[in-house]
């Protein structure tokens, strides 16, 4: 009788389990004053601390070795484990892109060649299934950017928590412009030297064109001053390149071959922008010019292949501490959408081919908070700042080391995702082999 | 000018080799042997391309080259199940079935991608033929000897035949959207199979019909040599390890009965993203499994994988391998392998196992290589830290005996083949969404449609 009970108990369970399973992406995030202790805090701007983290209204409310807890605060103790705030990828397609080869899941290359006006916010879907499968590896916040084109649309930075794309902004944006190149895609782009020199002609000509254009559609705008008969005819590229060439928000320029960078030095010179390069795989033959240019870079993927058949097999792992040794601000991307979980590993990687761990925590937490002016809200834990955090139990780029918990704008989220969810359900498997 | 290059090279290449080809002491190494456990401060003796002693404080005779590994971790070489490395074709994407094809018959020894792949510790792959077609081409096992310019020098010898079978999307696009012949459906993949094995049967028994009437009759006449209906008819004998591009769970259990019904039981699966949902049916098949780490959501028959698909598939007692299917992937197996233990929690000797010894059973060379054993081929990969640690750097790799890797003596440039026209060697930004196992497809078949 007791396990006739038992087994309807059981059987209950797994229904409402399994209804749970059907009904929800993921567990339910949890909001509140949470008290960390007994942790040792990686503050990445401030040392090394031993003691506690409060976090309360979102943000980190105090951190130190002996603090009170305060009423009704949840406090989770983190004997033995790190706290560590939450990774920073700059540069990924996370929520544009769903299912890779279904070209209708995908949402980062709309049509026309230069086309800032589109926003990649618009097309955030805070419900892929990549945003959970992220953000339990410990990154909390990715710039999302389009791509293709000269001028495929302005970028943004997000949080991966949230209903909507507005919820999960993070109060930074940026307009992409793709440097033309005079590099071949990969081994199947079998253009001749001459095609790519025309097609590098032609995609600066329409750079140049369209930064003219906006120029002139600036001195206008700034001359009409809000009169409606002086205002220029209404153009949506132009107008959203108005803060470009107004200095209000910077462009992230994709280059990446030496000589293109070369020439993307000049070109962003005579332009007089907010820049912050990207890509930039050969950076390690010209860091001396980009750090003389005092342009902040952020590079990656770390684990890719060099770019020429006859360069070291390990030039992509060393560019990152190439360029910091030069002087360059330098962050890491993974340059990824379902993957972009692998940014600590990316960061291992810089870490052990010459950049030294420090330096590569500081390249996906403060250095790219500092890249987006928003050093004074994430990349570092300190009294203030966004609760963007996790906990380990052990360094966050080792393989081995397993997330405890996590924490993004002070809400506690449960380590879910569908890659967790398959595990816990086939690991052993109801019905086996019999049934 | 060229010449001087090639003497170049070959100076290069003379002083890269040791002066006793095959023998060297390692010395003083934790060793992971994977199959026996870890052995601290331990030397490997190796004579003639093989392992002959491990064990602590070995000698070896005057004039050895012996490797100071102090503070280094000793590893058996490690196996890729899955690449199309040194090859110049991948897919003869020409009819569902081409069993006749052999992508050993293109091999490249002078691919640069062969010293990438030992530069991270990779001493064998298996070179397959790509999933355009239900029955592909036949693959090849290579060792990692660059250096070499005859292909023949690649082949590993004695290991067993294979060949590329694939489902789900690549065959249905190729055949069914691509050319409107079956298959357009997992339904007609299933078909392919049958009918193809079905004919071989036939081709078999007129063959023995044969066999038995010309010792009866001197004017017997024999049926028509057909090199598709040899090979398959080889599979049917069991003679063929069949390697299947897979996805779904529904289509890896189609495969498994039809071998089933076939007599056939020499399979493994590849790539196998849903393979963790029919763990239990692969195991009691005694089908292997190589995966992926964590690829997912590239296509829309791996939208529903988990990144724990070896831990799951491992923890069923399946035979799994982690391979690459990739020329930059394959120069990390060693942290591919260690993402098991952050998504499953698998043990140092089980995440090991996945790039080591599990690959070679899946290929057949396990009593050659795949651990570090007395007696086996000394394909050896030494790293500076475990190589499991996202910290390790690959310090040398070792083939047959000879280092063929090394991190403190090799130039930056490698190339055994250089292009005397071109001033400056291109720039590759690798921005290219490639699915490796379709290299080739569709510029054989859309040609011009671009």
């Amino acid at each position: 009788m007791k396990s006739i009970i038992k087994n309807i108990g059981i059987s209950l369970l797994a229904l409402l389990m399994s209804h749970q399973l059907l009904a929800q992406q993921v567990s339910k995030a949890s909001t509140g004053t949470f008290a960390l202790t007994n942790a040792t805090i990686e503050t990445v701007t401030n040392g090394t601390v031993k003691g506690t983290l409060i976090i309360s209204d979102g943000k980190i409310a105090d951190i130190g070795g002996n603090l009170p807890i305060p009423s009704g605060a949840t406090e989770i103790d983190c004997a033995g484990l790190t706290i560590y705030p939450g990774l920073i990828d700059g540069g990924t397609r996370l929520g544009l892109a769903e299912v890779g080869s279904v070209s209708l899941t995908e949402d980062f290359n709309e049509i026309g060649d230069a086309t800032p006006q589109m926003q990649a916010l618009t097309a955030v879907n805070p419900n892929s299934v990549a945003i959970p499968v992220t953000r339990v590896n410990g990154v909390t916040t990715v710039i999302t950017k389009p791509s293709g084109g000269v001028m495929p649309g302005t970028a943004s930075l997000i949080h991966l928590l949230g209903y909507t794309p507005k919820q999960m902004y993070g109060d930074f944006q940026a307009v992409v412009i793709n440097y033309p190149s005079s590099g071949r895609r990969g081994r199947f782009d079998r253009r001749s030297d001459e095609d790519i020199k025309k097609a590098e002609e032609k995609a600066l000509k329409k750079l140049n064109d369209v930064f003219d254009e906006a120029y002139l559609y600036h001195r206008i705008d700034s001359a009409a001053a809000g009169k409606a008969e002086m205002m220029p005819d209404y153009n949506p590229a132009l107008a959203a390149l108005l803060p470009v060439v107004r200095k209000e928000i910077p462009v992230m320029v994709e280059v990446n071959a030496a000589k293109d960078i070369q020439s993307a030095l000049r070109w962003v010179e005579e332009k007089d922008l907010n820049v912050i390069f990207t890509g930039v795989a050969e950076g390690w033959r010209v860091a001396d010019e980009i750090a003389a240019a005092k342009i902040p870079v952020i590079t990656g993927p770390v684990l890719s292949l060099p770019t020429r058949q006859s360069d070291r097999y390990n030039r992509a792992y060393t560019n990152a501490a190439a360029l910091h040794k030069a002087g360059v601000k330098v962050a890491l991307r993974t340059d990824d959408a379902e993957n972009v979980r692998n940014l600590p590993f990316n960061a291992g990687f810089a870490a052990a081919y010459g950049m030294g761990k420090e330096e590569a925590l500081k390249a996906v937490t403060i250095v790219p908070a500092e890249i987006f002016g928003l050093d004074d809200q994430i990349g570092s834990l300190e009294k203030g700042k966004i609760a963007n955090l996790f906990v380990t139990d052990g360094d966050p780029f080792e393989p081995k080391t397993q997330i405890k918990h996590l924490f993004i704008s002070g809400y506690n989220i449960p380590l879910d995702s569908r890659h967790i969810r398959l595990y816990n359900e086939f690991l052993d498997r109801e019905p086996g082999l019999s049934k | 000018m060229r010449s001087i290059i090639l003497l170049l090279l070959f100076g290069i290449i003379a002083s890269w080799l040791p002066a006793q080809e095959g023998t060297l002491l390692i010395k003083n190494g934790t060793v992971l042997t994977v199959t026996n456990g870890t052995l601290e401060n331990t030397d490997v003796l190796v004579a003639d391309g093989k392992i002959r002693r491990i064990g602590k404080s070995l000698s070896a005779p005057a004039g050895t080259l012996t490797i100071d590994a102090t503070g280094q971790f000793v590893m058996p070489g490690i196996i890729d199940a899955h690449s199309h490395l040194a090859l110049d074709g991948v897919n003869e994407a020409t009819n569902p079935v081409t069993a006749e094809v052999w992508v050993g018959d293109a091999l490249d020894p002078l691919d640069v991608g062969i010293y990438r792949a030992l530069a991270g510790g990779v001493t064998a792959s298996h070179a397959m033929h790509g999933s355009a077609n239900a029955i592909g081409g036949q693959c090849e096992t290579i060792k990692h000897r660059y250096g070499v310019y005859n292909p023949n020098e690649l082949r590993m010898e004695g290991a067993p035949r294979t060949i590329k079978f694939a489902l789900g999307e690549n065959p249905m696009r190729v055949h069914g959207e691509g050319r409107n012949i079956m298959p357009r459906t997992r339904m007609g993949v299933e078909q392919v199979f049958r009918n193809a094995f079905s004919e071989a049967k036939v081709y078999m028994a007129a063959q023995e019909k044969y066999e038995q009437e010309r010792r009866s009759n001197a004017n017997a006449v024999p049926p028509k040599y057909d090199r598709r209906m040899e090979t398959l008819a080889d599979i049917l004998r069991g003679d063929i390890i069949i390697h299947c591009h897979s996805y779904r769970a529904d289509e890896i259990a189609m495969l498994m009965e039809v071998c089933k019904d076939f007599g056939v039981d020499r399979l493994c699966f590849q790539h196998v993203n849903e393979g963790f949902k029919v763990a239990p049916e692969l195991a009691d098949f005694g089908a292997g499994a190589s995966v992926f780490a964590d690829w997912w959501a590239y296509k829309f028959e791996v939208y529903y994988s988990t990144a724990y698909n070896a831990a799951i598939l491992s923890k069923n007692g399946v035979v799994t391998s982690i391979n690459s299917d990739d020329s930059e992937l394959i120069r990390h197996l060693y942290h591919e392998a260690a993402k098991t233990q952050r998504y499953g929690g698998l043990s140092d000797d089980e995440a090991l196992a996945l790039i080591t010894i599990n690959p070679a059973k899946q290929l057949g060379i396990a009593e050659r290589t795949g651990s570090l054993e007395v007696g086996k081929d000394a394909d050896i990969a030494i790293f500076s830290a475990h190589p499991l640690s996202v910290y390790a750097i690959p310090q040398k790799t070792i083939v047959d005996g000879v280092i063929r890797f090394d991190i403190e003596n090799d130039p930056d440039d490698m190339r055994l083949d250089v292009n005397p026209a071109e001033d400056v060697p291109a720039v590759y930004l690798h921005t290219e969404e490639i699915d490796n196992c379709m290299e080739g497809v569709f510029e054989q078949l859309f040609m011009g449609e671009k």
